[in-house]
């Protein structure tokens, strides 16, 4: 080799080294990035545990551990059986258990709407729809999920209450207020249709069509097929769906607070006002200036408890969809 | 199926019982879709008839209503501080969520091994997905509008829907690398790129539309969102067009205001309102649409 190709390969060296250091350098930076999510995460963890220690102890943990002393203000067990929320009255009162209800009412009440309608959409544009007739009904389903929360809040209120409500509470010989439990179901329910509907839609059209055609050899009507074959075969994605829907609907917010209402309580009449965990925070959120007041931690607290139970769903969902999951070739 | 429906089916009328069966249940699943699309006409048909009886029944001028501040007088009442805020979120949301969510995804599809951690991270980003928009405006009203003590002011706004829309931004962005042919990376390293070089140079430009897609659509879902922004935000009626650091009243925030009135004229008002928000999103989702359908290529 010549001292002119030695030096052509220096440059080139050179040149290469420098390229593999900056993509060390870009893989760092790219890997920050991707590290923020992870750090959001831990973020939103301790903030609601800093904040939400300071709701039963006045001070924060942070604070806590650096040595201020503590100043019990709620109990924790007040918290969790107390059946009266009001820590905002003048006679505060801190049992969580009324806005849980509301929570967990609006949730399963939604389920009741959301998950049959959800089903049986999945099952027809799986079993039963036209490629033409599906590829406008899901996109059109799908609306139902994209559009803001408070406009459904709005329909509640404007719609669904005064021209369905009402008329069949009076019917029922029940008085329904301007705010309903029913009202929040109803919307919630419409609202996570589409994700039992697509969700369930994409698990049922992975089932191959060799069990289909297996069924109908023997027989089976399409009726059979439908939910003696394709459901069970295709039963992890759709119940993965379901608690997708059921996840959104505990973490729902505006819908809820506009259809539902704000009154703490826990009622078996679905005709009543009630408050939900999220419909507390929207009522409690004046941004900075009600800062180390009860009412501004205990939005943490409260924060605390919608967190652990959505993410418990997401626990659930992953184990399901790890548990379950049918791989057809 | 048991042995007596098998025997059964032989006579006329467990077979007509069969045909009945499937014809209702063929019914019952119709109506279950159509239930569906009925809501979503009745929900629209019910907000421009609202907004159309406010303008009818109660004079709002339309010209008023997007030019002018909000007011506490309804006859007065305006959309355009609102219009302008969400305007401001939108750009801020755009630049900080675009970058972290794209960096995000190219890590962890072209770069990352796969380790522990690479898997935390996915794992994580499901769960993100699934925390309720509210907590996102709890965790910037805790560190930032009172740990860094900014106050309730816009740009803590985006904070909270920056962060609300980088998981979406992530998961968008990796489909999209993913439908990146291999070979056109293995061409690239061929001639002696390098790992970024190819990245910077071939996949990107390739995945640029779904990309932009991704990125819209998240960006109509954040515009619509309420919780987080009531949360950093304090509820009240802006009369004049915000800057980034004042404290601010968007869209779906005055909307929320109006429609929690009592007094029917504010009702009207927030339909309206909705109306202006709905067209947003629409006009954000046809740009989607538009550069999907325009640079979709098959690679």
């Amino acid at each position: 080799m010549s001292t002119d190709t030695d030096s052509d390969t220096a440059i080139t060296a050179g040149v290469a080294r420098a390229d593999r250091v900056r993509d060390r350098r870009v893989r760092r930076t790219l890997f920050g990035c991707a590290a923020i999510t992870v750090v959001t995460t831990l973020a939103i963890f301790a903030v609601l545990v800093d904040n939400g220690f300071s709701y039963f102890y006045g001070v924060k943990l942070h604070e806590a551990v650096l040595g201020a002393t503590l100043d019990q203000q709620v109990s924790l067990t007040e918290f969790v059986t107390g059946t009266r929320w009001a820590p905002d009255h003048a006679r505060p009162s801190h049992g969580i258990l009324p806005i849980v209800y509301g929570t967990l009412a609006i949730t399963v009440g939604s389920a009741f709407v959301s998950i049959p309608i959800g089903t049986a959409t999945a099952i027809y544009l799986s079993e039963y729809a036209s490629p033409g007739v599906r590829s406008k009904l899901k996109p059109t389903l799908e609306v139902l999920a994209g559009i803001p929360t408070i406009v459904y809040g709005f329909f509640a209120i404007s719609f669904v209450t005064p021209f369905f409500i009402s008329p069949a509470g009076d019917l029922l010989g029940y008085n329904a207020g301007r705010y309903n439990l029913l009202a929040g179901c109803i919307v919630v329910g419409v609202m996570t249709i589409p994700m039992v509907s697509s969700l369930s839609e994409d698990a049922m059209s992975a089932v191959p069509d060799d069990l289909r055609n297996a069924a109908y050899g023997l027989g089976a009507t399409k009726f059979d097929v439908s939910l003696r074959v394709v459901l069970p075969a295709s039963i992890s994605g759709v119940f993965a769906s379901y608690i997708l829907a059921v996840s959104r609907a505990i973490g729902e917010t505006m819908a809820v607070t506009l259809a539902a209402g704000q009154q703490a309580q826990i009622t078996g009449n679905p005709f009543n006002e009630i408050m939900t965990m999220t419909a507390y925070m929207v009522s409690m959120a004046r941004g900075e200036s009600a800062v180390g007041t009860v009412e501004y931690q205990s939005l943490f607290a409260v924060g605390m408890v919608l967190f652990v139970m959505t993410l418990t769903m997401n626990l659930i969902n992953d184990w399901i969809k790890r548990r379950y999951r049918e791989v057809y070739q | 199926m048991s042995h007596d429906t098998a025997e059964s089916l032989h006579t006329d009328d467990s077979l007509r019982w069969e045909k009945l069966k499937n014809r209702l249940f063929l019914g019952l699943c119709i109506s279950a879709s159509l239930f569906g699309v009925v809501a979503l006409v009745l929900l629209l048909a019910d907000v421009v008839y609202e907004s159309v009886a406010g303008i009818v029944e109660f004079d709002i001028s339309i010209v008023h209503f997007l030019t002018q501040g909000a007011r506490r007088d309804p006859e007065d009442a305006g959309f355009m501080a609102a219009i302008a805020a969400s305007v401001w979120l939108m750009i801020l949301t755009t630049l900080m969520a675009f970058f972290i969510g794209v960096s995000s995804a190219v890590y962890l599809e072209e770069y990352a091994p796969d380790t522990r951690i690479t898997r935390l991270i996915e794992a994580n980003l499901a769960n993100l997905a699934g925390v309720p928009s509210v907590v996102y405006g709890l965790l910037v009203l805790a560190a930032i509008v009172n740990g860094i003590g900014t106050g309730s002011i816009l740009l803590a706004g985006a904070i909270a829907l920056a962060l609300l829309i980088v998981p979406i931004i992530i998961v968008a962005t990796q489909e999209s690398l993913r439908a990146v042919p291999d070979g056109l990376r293995h061409g690239s390293f061929a001639t002696g790129a390098t790992r970024w070089q190819t990245i910077r140079g071939v996949v990107l430009p390739a995945a640029m539309p779904g990309i932009f897609t991704g990125t819209i659509l998240a960006l109509a879902r954040a515009i619509g969102e309420t919780a987080p922004i009531i949360m950093v935000g304090i509820l009240f009626t802006a009369r004049t067009p915000p800057g980034p650091f004042d404290t601010f009243s968007a869209m779906p925030s005055q909307i929320y205001i109006w429609a929690a009135q009592p007094q029917p004229h504010f009702h009207h008002l927030a339909a309206l309102g909705i109306v202006v928000l709905l067209a947003f999103m629409l006009s954000m989702n046809a740009a989607a649409v538009f550069l999907r359908n325009r640079y979709e290529t098959d690679l």
